[in-house]
């Protein structure tokens, strides 16, 4: 496995992709309840509930989570950004003790210790399996191709020219 | 089809299917997104050789990302749909912890991603501790 350390901005993704998860769960709960019972035989409901305050809130977090998520995949293993996830059960919780004063169970406490403990574990672990060189120089054309394509200049606009007579 | 779940109260298979759509979706649209973004290359890199709109257009051009993309969206709707006949204490425990070790396993057999000890060990303690925190 490739032992490399990440940066304070990687340490911030998975902070994001942390926080924003739990958030926006929290969201969709609070607007799903309010509404009616749905059943399979009425699925469209359930797109028109897309449009109510807090499910597009949550939805708007959903995107902030998403975007962080996909960042932290293309530079560390499922299996290591996984355990960052459900660290933000924990900053949820912390956060209802210290601000809400809400109290914390001892079951509540002991799901607090495992989370810091796994995501302890995983943390000092590499981010990354290492692969075959062969590989990785596949992924870094793709990563050139992937660039290169973006730095194309727009075609350009057709230019209205006389017909030849 | 007509299958109408009371509101609150499932049934115990009714409740067991519903964990499992999101579960099993997720899985799928995890694994498939990871695979689409280890293809892709290093976002961060990208996004400083060609600027914002090269990272997003590197991912938008990826056939891979849009089938993690749209298994994770038919996870998203059955989670609304469990929300909406069961408790948030019930489905985001059990669908979070069962989703990591499911993930695990998924990671290893088709990302061959080094799952080690210390990797299955942190998905176990986290499962459990997904589980005691929202229970």
């Amino acid at each position: 496995m490739a032992h490399h350390k990440l940066s304070a901005w990687q340490y911030t993704i998975l902070g994001l992709v942390a926080v924003c998860a739990p958030l926006a769960d929290a969201c969709l709960s609070r607007g799903m309840t309010k509404l009616p019972a749905i059943s399979l035989d009425h699925l469209a409901t359930l797109i028109a509930a897309v449009f109510t305050p807090w499910i597009a809130l949550g939805i708007a977090l959903l995107i902030c989570f998403f975007a962080s998520y996909l960042t932290a995949l293309s530079w560390a293993d499922l299996t290591y950004v996984l355990p960052a996830t459900a660290f933000g059960n924990v900053i949820v919780a912390l956060l209802s003790r210290l601000w809400l004063q809400e109290t914390i169970s001892l079951e509540r406490w002991a799901g607090i210790v495992l989370i810091t403990l796994g995501v302890g574990f995983v943390a000092q672990g590499p981010p990354l399996t290492e692969r075959p060189a062969h590989e990785i120089l596949i992924i870094e054309e793709r990563a050139i191709a992937a660039t290169a394509l973006a730095e194309w200049p727009e075609p350009a606009a057709p230019i209205d020219r006389e017909p030849p007579r | 089809m007509t299958i109408t779940f009371p509101a609150q109260h499932p049934g115990f298979w009714a409740a067991t299917a519903m964990i499992a759509a999101v579960v099993l979706s997720s899985t799928a649209g995890e694994v498939l997104t990871a695979a689409a973004m280890k293809s892709i290359g290093d976002l961060d890199m990208i996004r400083a050789r060609s600027g914002l709109k090269g990272a997003i257009r590197a991912v938008l051009t990826c056939p891979l990302f849009f089938a993690g993309v749209s298994f994770l969206a038919a996870a998203f709707f059955a989670l609304l749909f469990a929300l909406n006949h069961m408790n948030l204490s019930l489905v985001a425990p059990a669908s979070a912890s069962l989703t990591l070790v499911t993930n695990a396993i998924a990671g290893k057999i088709f990302l061959k991603e080094n799952v080690d000890r210390r990797r299955w060990t942190a998905a176990v303690l986290v499962c459990i501790g997904v589980y005691l925190l929202a229970h």
